[in-house]
This record gives C-alpha cells, structure tokens and sequence, in this order.
C-alpha cells in the first residue's frame, strides 16, 4: 500500500463518518461543524487526485461561503433547535435496505466502466496546466460556454430577486 | 559543500545535504523526501510561531511611540524579551471552561485559529529558491485557509455561552464574510497580471511592482485585509468598550493566548502579502544570484506593509458598524469589481497594440487607474452634494417648522427658533 492509498483511506473514513454524524447529531451546530469536516474531507479527496483548483474552489465556497451561513442562521437558535425526539420512524429498515441496493447497483455499474478497471494513478499522467484547460473550456463556444453563461444568468437572477424581496418598499 | 553557496542560498543547500545524508543512510528517496517535507514544514511553522514573539513586542513599542509613552523595555535589552514573559505568565494561568460551554468546540477554535494563519505562510515565497510548496492555485488557497479563521472566530463565540462572545461572532459573520468579497476581487488583479496563480510566479512577474499598475487594486487589498485580521479600525469583533472582548471573552490561559498569536501574525501576514502580490516580493537587486538577499527584501518589504498596519492601529477610532458594511458593500465591492474590468480592457488593449516594456505596460495602467479615481471621485462628491444638499433642505424644513409652532403659541420671532 502507497502513501497516498494510507491517506486516501484515513480521509475516506474520515469523511464518510463525518457525514453520518450530520444526520445523527441532535445538536444543531456540531451536525453543521461535521459536515464542514465532510466537505474538508472531499477537498483532500480532490488534492489526492491532483485536482488543487477544484480542492481549493471547495473550500473557499463550501466552507467559507454556505457553511458559515449556515452556522450564522442556527447560531442564533442555540437551545430552541434541540432535537428532543425520536431520530427515527418505524420505515426506517425499508430505507436502509434501499440505500443498501443503490449502493450496491452504483458499485456494479461502475465496475462494467472499462475505463475504470485496472486503473492506477500512475498509468495517466496528470497534465500540469488543467486550470488553464478548464478556464479555456468554460469560454469556448464548443465545449461549456452556453452552461456557464446559463449558471451565471441564474445567479444574477437569484440575486437580484432577493434584493427585490428584501428591500422595503417606500 | 560549498560555503559560497551555504551563504548565498542556506535552505536548497542544507537541504541537499540532508538528502544526500538520507539517502548515504539507505533510505529510500521517497521516503527521504517525506522526511525532508515534514523538515521543512516543522521550520515554516515554528518560524512563524516564534516571529509573533519579537512582533508583539515591535507593535508594543511603536504603538506607545505614536502614544507619546516608552512601552516594554525592562525584560531584557530594549524589552525584547517581555513577550517570553508574558507568554510565561499565560502558561501558568488557570485553564477556565466556563460552565455550558461546548467544551470539544471551545477547545477546537484557538487551535484552528493558529493553523489557519500558519497555512498560509505554506506558499509564501521568500526567495527565488526558498518557497515552502510551489502551488498553481496559490492565491486561492490564501483565502480558503482564510476562511478557516473566520471559522474558528465563530466557534469560539458560540461555544463559550457568553453573549459578549456570541455578539462578537455575530459581528464576525457580517465584517469578515462581507470583506472577503471584495478581498478575492482586488486578488485578482495581479493574478490578472502576472496570468498566474502561483506566489513565485506572480513575484516573478513583477519586473515592475503591481503596485505601479494596480495601485487601487493593492488600495483595496490592504484595507480588507485589516478588516479580515480585524484590526482597528475594523475591530469590531472584540471592541473592548461594547462588547467587552468579543468572541475571546471567556478564553484564558494559552487559548486565550492561541488567539491572540494568531491576530499578530496575521497582521504581519498581511503586511507579507501585500509585499508578495504588489510590492515585488523578494525581488530586489541581486536576489536572483544570492537568494538569501530576497528574504532580507521580502521582510523588508513585509515589515514596512506590517508598519502601515500598526500605525493605523494607534492613529485611527473604530469605524461605526453600518459604515463599516457601507464602506464594503457599497464602495470597496464596485470599485474591486470597477478596478478588475479596467485592468482588464486595459491591459489587453496595451497587449494588442503591441507595448511589451513593463515600464511602458505599468505607466499606462496606471494612468487608466488614475482615470478610475477620478470617475470615483467625481461619483462620490457628486453623491455627498446631493446628499448635502438633501440635509440642508429637510433642516430648513424643519427650522420653518419650529418657527410656525413656535408662532402657533403665541412666541412668535426669530429668537424662539431651535438652533439645529
């Protein structure tokens, strides 16, 4: 086992039981501050795969921006957003048996992906310039332009109506 | 080894000494160069531990300077060493968890506080050879381990279960992730520059200083920067004299410590920042051939940056909250977002028509920067005339106001007039 695959394995565990702590955690805050190490996890995921603009992009919006509004909006609710009741209902082996068939249906399809198999890290070279390829590729009229310029409109248009929804009319 | 190149360039030297050393040992060279990493990232990180030590003490004396006092000069020569001293006294402290606080979070934050400030220092360039990791997404990843301050500062207001603390990060959210925007815009112009994203290359490309060619740019930088340390006069978070000492308010000890580490070695941070993208870095002459030369220039250039820091700290008041968020919202975001297309339309307009002398490049960049100021200028004292002239009519107004009240009530004549 390599350096990267001992890293790879500790993040791995690391993020997915950050993940499930989210959703167990009764205490509002600490499931915000787990999924703020679950995304920390997928940021190292990325640096693993040699994909540093993606790895920072995910920290610096996902953390940074959406995780700290979201510990901005529940911090003022610090004993009112308690959860007291039961976290489960009587459907909840129904739900574990679906994801369980999901997961198992993904892991199947993906192991039919020839690209996949016997793929190792070192059998494709890692191109150093790939930010300048994607920086390209969102303004080339062939590749990405018309969905970049779409995501780009719809936010405007997202900001613009909340300004218009929380201004005060005079 | 060679003693000359000892000298001129100590870091790439001993550490292929130590490489050689490692692998006469039989190590193999990955496993050699795993040690050499963590050597390497034991120095950045102790070194910018241990520079907070002589800074606190340097913005001690030059605030008391700018006071008209003498500050620490008792411990040791000049009151070098008062800070051991004090970092002495706040080890021996009592170590406080005040009751209700979310003890795992609460300890968290002071240590997530330093690593975010230390991250930082991972990508600075020091000298042309002595970098502590060459990343091509450098500039990005100065603001997403920023970010991370910001976090620690939240999770130690909320965790101490203390209103002062949670006010302090309430205050946090508003100033830090509203300053963080125009921050990354004004970042990007000498990314836009340089057409890098890489410290080293950035430095590289500053033939020039980016501060010739973008000096609103490096305006803006430097202001929220102070504004991300949360110094004065964006000190809102811990305004002593509202809400007592912010997020920090239950904090004793080395935590409290922790913090307090962190702030001063940010500010400095700053000031390194500011030499890096816009004040040349470590260039300077002779830098290339003798690279212990640039870090003598880079600490040059960091100090200066980290001196304008302090003398804002001791000459200016704390800045009102809605201004505070006015000045960023209303000001610093349009004038980045103004700054970054004039650069842009600028410097491709002077790439086609052929100008490749950075001196030529720089000047008239400047000169479109110029006519950026004056367009702001002509914007803002437009907009404070109206705005005069709006609080003159509503005070006239209201003085014809009073007069007829006045003369309502039987005291009629000029004298009876409030004064506003």
């Amino acid at each position: 086992m390599t350096a990267a695959q001992v890293i790879f394995l500790i993040t791995a565990v690391l993020t997915l039981g950050a993940g499930v702590y989210v959703v167990a955690a009764r205490n509002l805050v600490h499931a915000a501050l787990a999924l703020i190490a679950a995304f920390f996890g997928v940021a190292v995921l990325f640096v693993l795969l040699q994909a540093g603009f993606l790895a920072a992009v995910q920290v610096v919006l996902y953390i940074g921006a959406i995780a700290i509004l979201i510990i901005f909006a529940i911090m003022l609710t610090r004993r009112v957003m308690e959860d007291t009741g039961p976290q489960t209902n009587r459907q909840w082996w129904l739900a574990g048996i679906i994801a369980l068939v999901l997961f198992g249906a993904i892991v199947f399809s993906l192991r039919l992906v020839p690209a996949l198999q016997g793929v190792t890290a070192a059998a494709q070279p890692i191109p150093t310039d790939t930010i300048e390829k994607l920086g390209f590729a969102f303004v080339d009229p062939n590749q990405y332009l018309l969905p970049f310029e779409l995501a780009s409109v719809l936010l405007l248009v997202a900001l613009i109506g909340s300004i218009v929804i929380s201004a005060d009319r005079k | 080894m060679d003693v000359g190149t000892l000298i001129s360039n100590p870091v790439v030297a001993i550490r292929e000494w130590l490489a050689q050393l490692l692998s006469n040992l039989g190590l193999a060279p990955q496993a050699a160069d795993v040690i050499l990493m963590i050597l390497g990232i034991l120095v950045i990180a102790s070194v910018s531990l241990i520079l907070p030590l002589f800074l606190i003490w340097f913005e001690r004396r030059v605030v008391a300077r700018m006071q008209d006092r003498i500050g620490p000069n008792r411990v040791g020569p000049q009151g070098l060493l008062q800070t051991i001293a004090d970092a002495v006294k706040l080890l021996i402290k009592e170590d406080i968890t005040p009751i209700g606080a979310d003890k795992l979070v609460y300890n968290l934050a002071p240590i997530l506080s330093v690593i975010a400030v230390i991250s930082m220092w991972a990508v600075i360039p020091y000298a042309a050879t002595m970098v502590g990791t060459t990343l091509n997404v450098g500039a990005l990843y100065l603001v997403s381990v920023g970010s991370l301050g910001t976090l620690a500062i939240m999770m130690g207001g909320w965790s101490s279960n203390n209103k002062y603390a949670l006010l302090g990060a309430f205050r946090t959210v508003a100033q830090l992730v509203s300053y963080e925007a125009p921050l990354l815009l004004s970042l990007l112009v000498p990314v836009i520059l340089a057409r890098s994203m890489d410290l080293n290359t950035i430095v590289r490309a500053q033939n020039v200083w980016f501060i010739v060619a973008a000096p609103i740019a490096a305006l803006i930088f430097f202001v929220t920067s102070v504004a991300e340390v949360g110094r004065t006069p964006f000190d809102l978070l811990e305004a002593e004299s509202e809400i007592v000492a912010g997020f920090h308010i239950e904090y004793t000890g080395m935590k409290f410590g922790m913090f307090f580490v962190a702030e001063f070695l940010h500010a400095f941070t700053v000031g390194a920042l500011t030499a890096v993208l816009f004040l040349g870095g470590w260039r300077g002459p002779g830098a290339e051939q003798a690279p212990i030369l640039g870090v003598g220039y880079f600490m040059l250039k960091a100090f200066a940056g980290y001196f304008v820091v302090i003398l804002m700290r001791s000459a200016l008041p704390r800045i009102r909250i809605d201004h505070m968020l006015d000045l960023n919202w209303k000001f610093l975001v349009p004038l980045a977002l103004a700054v970054i297309v004039f650069t842009v339309l600028g410097d491709k307009v002077i790439g086609e028509a052929g100008i490749t002398s950075p001196w030529a490049r720089s000047g008239l960049l400047f000169l479109v920067n110029l006519v950026l100021a004056g367009l702001v200028y002509a914007v803002l004292s437009g907009a404070a005339r109206r705005q005069r002239a709006e609080e003159a009519a509503g005070q006239a107004h209201d003085g014809q106001g009073a007069l007829a009240e006045a003369a309502a009530h039987g005291e009629a004549g000029p004298h009876a007039a409030p004064a506003h």
